[in-house]
């Protein structure tokens, strides 16, 4: 397991390799970018600056790994995120799965970013032609996030 | 007891304030903690109302309001998180 929260840009290849690097019990690789948009709630957006709380981050990250370990069957999992300014067309976040299967890479990889929209302490401040502003949660994360739970419960029942 | 008080982005903004140090008596929960905030008036009833969206962690974990605050216990009280 890799967790990083870093100012630095990333690799997805140097990342994916160096997960598979040296196994053969991995069959799948599922990934996910996430990047700064130069249009957000109908503004153009010049730059954007991540805050996060660096006594919980790394924590809270590690929980939504430990969640989705428990879930699913993962041969390992890579989660990276950007902190400080970025620019409209840089990657703010990686998240890479390995399983045997796809299955449970693609349903993991998606978990891992609801979960993370949700419950990681990141916040972002966009830098628009009408100033600044702190980016509002949306409740479409949220029900994005509340799917994994509906399911848990339907698994239960 | 005392407690570490840390206020992050918009609410760090809107308070104008980073962290603080907060007696309480007791043993008290996070609401009774956001009762203490919210008698100074002002700002902080603007932002920590019943109606408004905010998030509080106890020693770096989310809890909800009833949650307990241990003795010298690092809360924070941050805005609906926006990374990803």
């Amino acid at each position: 397991m890799k967790i990083s929260v870093q100012t630095e840009p990333f690799d997805i290849g140097i990342e994916t390799a160096a997960m598979s690097n040296g196994r053969t019990d991995i069959g799948a690789i599922a990934s996910f970018i996430g990047l700064a948009r130069d249009r957000n709630s109908g503004s153009e957006v010049s730059a954007m600056t991540l805050e996060h709380y660096p006594a919980m981050t790394e924590k809270a990250l590690a929980a939504i790994i430990d969640e989705a370990l428990q879930r699913w069957t993962l041969l390992d999992v890579t989660l990276i995120h950007r902190v400080g300014r970025l620019l409209p067309g840089d990657p703010i976040v990686l998240v890479i799965v390995a399983s045997s299967h796809r299955a449970e890479a693609f349903a993991a990889c998606e978990f891992l970013m609801d979960a993370l929209k949700t419950r990681a302490p990141f916040w972002k401040k966009e830098e628009t032609f009408e100033g600044e502003r702190w980016v509002e949660a949306r409740e479409s994360d949220n029900a994005a996030a509340d799917r994994w739970r509906t399911n848990e419960n339907n698994r239960n029942t | 007891m005392n407690c570490r008080v840390l206020y992050f982005a918009r609410l760090r903004e809107r308070f104008d304030l980073a962290e603080e140090s907060v007696e309480l008596a007791g043993t008290p929960s996070v609401a009774d903690l956001l009762a203490h905030l919210q008698a100074r008036g002002g700002v902080w009833v603007e932002e920590l109302g019943a109606t408004k969206s905010f998030r509080v962690a106890v020693n770096q974990q989310l809890v909800k309001t009833d949650a307990h605050i241990p003795d010298h216990a690092e809360v924070a009280i941050f805005p609906p998180v926006t990374g990803g």
